[in-house]
């Protein structure tokens, strides 16, 4: 084609379409290699991060014993999307057996994006949660009929005895505050609210997992992604094992069951807890679930005041059981030696009667067997005036805080800090200061603070408190920070405390005396060796308090006791026999005196709802 | 004598294009397969999914190919007109046995397969073209000469535009005026067209955005403005003038410097301001044209004319002409609606698609855009996506480079041929292919508005497939049949 005269036009035509081709190449050039936007925007489109939550960790007693585990539970949920319309709500609700009216209102509040921030029709939003395996049977059967209607399972917890509650705790749903301070947590997770629950969380919890999900254009899920390449499998929660002896535990919340009061035993060598009792309490079961929130409230407003740890919170004048404690620092400060004598006058002494029948003058041993009154103010006096008061009251005061100091060395006026108890209260041993703001600087003398030899007056113990004194005296010389997780040894968190053991062996002696021949002696076992001490505490609002520390066997103590029943009266009567009966439960592992266990159940304190307002 | 005919053709027949067509058919039919992929997908031969109906689609085509190089080549040009004339009757039965599909009346529903006649339209008119303008007696000399070559184009155009409502199919015959253009249609004609295309997106685009100074619209002004420089530069270039261009430019500057200092008093209606000039500067040329007796300038003159007219009527026919559907896409191509979720949403998604290909891709099959099916459409129209997905930069690349050559291929066949018919047969295939591949491209890319006509040999469908056969295999018979001519 010589003569063609368009023959170059060919270039052109070529040359629009390299220009086209060319024009497309840069912009694939910018959509794929310059404009980063896009690949999120994919991934938006396509992924679904689902949470897998893991399997809460299980709780056993320290003799393996499983005490708390999970149950399944059921979430209905909906993916609006997927629904068919129309909605066959009759059916619907008669599946779940609920009202049109319940139906209606809780779509509204799933809909409601003040209630429900993370509202989309696209993704499964909770219709209902927490249902039994029974309540969701009947949808499980015709979910066929839902297309977009999902049940989802999780786990709550669930209890072999409904005991421990208070030791153990619940879990509920975080609040904002929880999610705000650990990023852990997102809306509706669950997490310990109090108890081994919230000390333990971070063991008990595990780790969620989270499985990548492809969901197509139209919100249906579609399978893994990548084969799963991105996904983390849930990690279960650790397993723990408590100190506390279920069994134990039982007893003491059975005998207590109809009185307001405080069981605490402790193994004296590890410190361990065994028992931890507070009455009143709660089902753990029923702070689980739907029921938890209205339960929770009722027991809230509830004037027995249920979620209140009377063991650990709840603190008393520890009355006579504290002239344990005055008379090893008295012994050891030497104030008195074990071959003082007293005169006692019995109900006619003065300043302090004594409440008991004995010879005078009394002996050491006698003194602590009979709790006489008289004989501790005499040591406690002679303590305290020991260097005479001085200009200012400057050495008796200084003798005051020596006393304190060392009553301090039991655990007393202090909360363990090194302890996994959640809540607790530190009780009180007054300062000279408090004294010196209550009675002026030198308004005061040993006369002034009297109540304080015999364990009444200012001083307040908690009942963990309590036991762990008798802990210390059982060991002569030392306690171990009491705890509840037997996983973890505390034997480093050793306390010793700076008297004598010669001392302590003296004050054991009394004790023993007490369960022999004094005021314990009518529900002790002789052959366990128990030692123990009465105390019977004053209190301004109503009868006395009864009171009881305890340990056995006293040659080599396995277990120690404290025991508080409220406003019942003689610690003789109303709290020796929940701790001796503990005691005999714990070294026998079982109780042969059925008809004392019976009795004491059934028994009533007198005024016992004197504090009820 | 007929065994050595055929072998003749396996020897003559351009294997090249044969490799690049059964690549293409090859690669778009995995692409069908990834773009249909589902999660319980079974095989890719699986008669129940479109890759295995695409498969069968395939061998048709094939065995079609294999039938269209075995008919003696004369057939081509006898059966031409013949052709045409059955074609423009099946166009027009085509609504009255229609389907309604997506609007569109354009699918015939024969047994089992849905067959859509415009797409064999296209290879039947370019044939009649063929014979038309191929003819010995036959030469392009003025604007005469194309009357008939339009009617033959124009006729069914429209009846697929306007009667079957199928407007993607009908734009393609605008590749038709490449083939002219290589036969000597003038190249204003071109021009012409880019003119329109350009005034009527500067009219919409900016028509309703006010000057800053006086009153008027910035697009109605900028469209003056182009006609303005259109005709100063014919008017010189046809009369040699060089320094009457330095007079015209000055006096045009003139007049709109005083309109802006009569601004700072009075606002000035600048749209008829502008009109006005370019009005005057129409006078002029015809004044001149007169004068040197040099007719042809009236073209322009008149060009100009009908443009002023057009700038204003475009707004017009954009708001009452179009179909709704046809005027939100134009919007959201040019920007002037945000709409993701309704009409932008394919596009959108189809960015996104390529987008996140990165530049190597998801890999195969692994395409969440595709597999979760984002972007309808996506085996048909918008496969490119699933390329961009999937084969990343790296493949789209590829597939346009393939395309590439596979269009100057048909123009290397078109410039070897003896016979004008086949050439210009040739000039029009390749000029479809690259209608098809810049329309449909674009769109997937965000550049064009969306037109829905397929890749070829991509896109899933049968028509297309067999239709694009029909004009490649044929041209491919007549290449061969150039050996045979000589002797």
């Amino acid at each position: 084609m010589i003569n063609d005269p368009h023959y170059r036009r060919r270039y052109v035509i070529s040359g629009i379409a390299i220009v086209i081709v060319v024009t497309y190449i840069i912009r694939l050039f910018y959509l794929q290699v310059i404009d980063q936007s896009t690949a999120d925007q994919a991934d938006n489109n396509a992924l679904v991060r689902q949470t897998i939550y893991p399997s809460r960790g299980l709780i056993y007693d320290r003799n393996g014993e499983l005490l708390v585990f999970n149950q399944p539970i059921y979430d209905v949920t909906m993916i609006l999307r997927d629904m068919s319309k129309p909605f066959d709500t009759l059916s619907f609700c008669r599946c779940l057996n609920i009202s049109r009216e319940e139906y209606e209102t809780r779509m509204a509040d799933m809909k409601d994006t003040k209630k429900n921030k993370g509202f989309s029709t696209w993704t499964p939003q909770v219709f209902m949660n927490q249902l039994k395996k029974e309540d969701v049977a009947a949808l499980q059967e015709a979910l066929y009929m839902f297309p977009g209607i999902h049940i989802r399972k999780r786990t709550l917890r669930d209890y072999t005895y409904d005991a421990a509650a208070h030791v153990l705790g619940s879990v509920g749903e975080v609040n904002q505050n929880d999610i705000d301070r650990d990023d852990y947590y997102a809306r509706g997770d669950y997490s310990g609210r109090d108890g081994l629950e919230y000390t333990y969380e971070k063991q008990l919890r595990g780790e969620k997992g989270v499985q990548v999900l492809m969901r197509d254009s139209r919100g249906r899920l579609q399978g893994s992604y990548q084969e799963g390449r991105l996904d983390q499998p849930a990690k279960a929660g650790t397993d723990m094992q408590v100190t506390i002896d279920i069994k134990l535990q039982m007893l003491a919340e059975e005998l207590l069951h109809n009185k307001m009061g405080s069981a605490v035993a402790i193994e004296p060598k590890t410190g361990e807890i065994l028992a931890l009792v507070s009455n009143p309490a709660w089902n753990p079961k029923v702070l689980v679930g739907k029921e938890r929130g209205a339960n929770y409230s009722r027991l809230l407003n509830d004037p027995s005041q249920p979620l209140y740890n009377r063991a650990t919170q709840a603190t008393y004048p520890p009355g006579s059981t504290f002239k344990t404690i005055q008379a090893l620092v008295c012994l050891d400060q030497g104030a008195i030696t074990p071959n003082t004598l007293y005169p006692c006058s019995g109900p006619q002494s003065t300043p302090i009667k004594c409440t008991h029948h004995h010879g005078s003058p009394v002996a050491f041993d006698r003194a602590i067997e009979q709790s006489c009154n008289p004989y501790f103010w005499c040591a406690f006096r002679d303590l305290l005036q020991k260097d005479g008061y001085g200009k200012d009251n400057k050495d008796f005061k200084h003798r005051y805080e020596l006393w304190r100091n060392a009553v301090m060395e039991f655990g007393l006026g202090q909360k363990f800090s090194d302890t996994d108890l959640s809540e607790q209260s530190s009780g009180k041993v007054p300062t000279s200061k408090e004294y010196d703001k209550t009675y002026g600087p030198v308004g005061w003398k040993a006369i002034t603070i009297r109540s304080l030899s015999i364990g009444q007056g200012e001083i307040l113990v908690t009942p963990l408190q309590l036991a762990n004194q008798a802990a210390a005296i059982a060991n002569e010389g030392y306690y171990i920070t009491p705890h509840l997780n037997k996983n973890d040894s505390m034997l480093t968190h050793r306390h010793d405390i700076a008297i004598q053991k010669k001392y302590f062996k003296e004050v054991k002696n009394g004790m023993m005396r007490v369960m022999q021949y004094g005021t314990g002696r009518h529900y002790a076992i002789d052959s366990l060796h128990m030692a123990g001490k009465t105390g019977t505490a004053q209190n301004p609002h109503g009868n006395d308090h009864a009171i009881f520390i305890g340990f056995a066997p006293a040659e080599d103590p396995q277990i120690a006791v404290a025991v508080v029943v409220e406003n019942a009266g003689f610690g003789a009567t109303w709290a020796a026999p929940v701790a001796c009966l503990m005691m005999e439960q714990y070294l026998n592992g079982d109780i042969k005196r059925k008809e004392m266990r019976k009795q004491y159940r059934e028994k009533e304190p007198p005024h016992a709802s004197v504090k009820k307002q | 004598m007929r065994a050595s005919r055929s072998s003749n053709i396996w020897r003559n027949v351009d294997w090249i294009t044969i490799g690049l067509f059964v690549a293409l058919m090859l690669f778009g039919w995995m692409n069908i397969y990834g773009a249909s992929y589902t999660f319980d997908q079974s095989s890719i031969f699986d008669f129940s999914n479109r890759a295995g109906k695409q498969f069968a689609w395939m061998m048709g085509a094939v065995a079609l190919g294999t039938i269209l190089l075995l008919i003696d080549y004369k057939t081509y040009d006898v059966l031409a007109y013949i052709a045409y004339g059955a074609i423009v009757l099946v166009l027009l039965a085509t609504p009255l046995l229609a389907h309604n599909i997506k609007g569109s009346m354009s699918w015939i529903t024969i047994g089992p397969v849905n067959l859509q006649p415009a797409e064999f339209a296209k290879c039947i008119v370019a044939l009649a073209i063929a014979k038309y303008m191929g003819r010995y007696e036959y030469k392009l000399r003025t604007w005469r000469d194309l009357i008939v070559p339009f009617a033959i184009i124009g006729v069914p155009m429209l009846i697929i535009m306007v009667w079957e409502r199928e407007t993607g199919s009908a734009l393609v015959f605008i590749a038709f005026l490449l083939a002219f253009y290589r036969q000597g249609m003038s190249g204003y004609v071109l021009w012409v067209v880019v003119a329109a295309v350009a005034l009527f997106i500067t009219s919409i685009r900016w028509g309703d955005l006010a000057l800053p100074l006086g009153t008027g619209s910035v697009g109605i002004l900028s469209c003056m403005l182009i006609l303005t420089v259109v005709e100063i530069y014919f008017i010189c270039k046809e009369h040699r003038m060089r320094y009457q261009a330095l007079i015209l430019i000055g006096s045009v500057i003139g007049i709109y410097g005083i309109s802006l200092l009569i601004n700072i008093w009075k606002p000035m209606p600048f749209n008829w301001i502008s009109m006005g000039v370019v009005v005057l500067l129409v006078l002029y040329n015809i004044g001149i044209s007169f004068y040197w007796r040099k007719y042809k300038l009236l073209i322009v003159a008149a060009f100009t004319l009908f443009c002023i007219g057009y700038t204003h009527a475009c707004k017009h026919v954009f708001s009452h002409v179009l179909q709704p559907h046809q005027r939100i896409r134009i919007e959201v191509l040019l920007g002037m609606k945000e709409d993701p979720n309704g009409a932008g949403y394919n596009v959108n998604q189809a960015r996104i698609a390529i987008g996140s290909g990165r530049f190597f891709g998801k890999g195969y099959l692994n395409g969440t855009q595709t597999k979760l099916q984002f972007v309808p459409e996506q085996d048909t129209d918008f496969i490119f996506c699933t390329v961009g997905e999937e084969w990343g930069f790296v493949g789209s690349v590829g597939v346009l480079l393939l395309y590439l050559f596979f269009i100057l291929r048909l123009i290397t066949i078109a410039e070897r041929q003896r016979n004008a018919s086949t050439r210009i047969y040739a000039y029009i295939v390749a000029s479809i292919f690259l209608f098809h591949l810049m329309v449909n491209v674009g769109m997937v890319l965000g550049v064009l508005p969306v037109i829905g006509i397929p890749l070829p040999f991509f896109s899933y469908g049968g028509s297309s497939l067999w239709g694009f056969t029909l004009l490649l295999f044929i041209l491919l018979r007549l290449d061969a049949a150039r050996v045979e001519q000589l002797r």
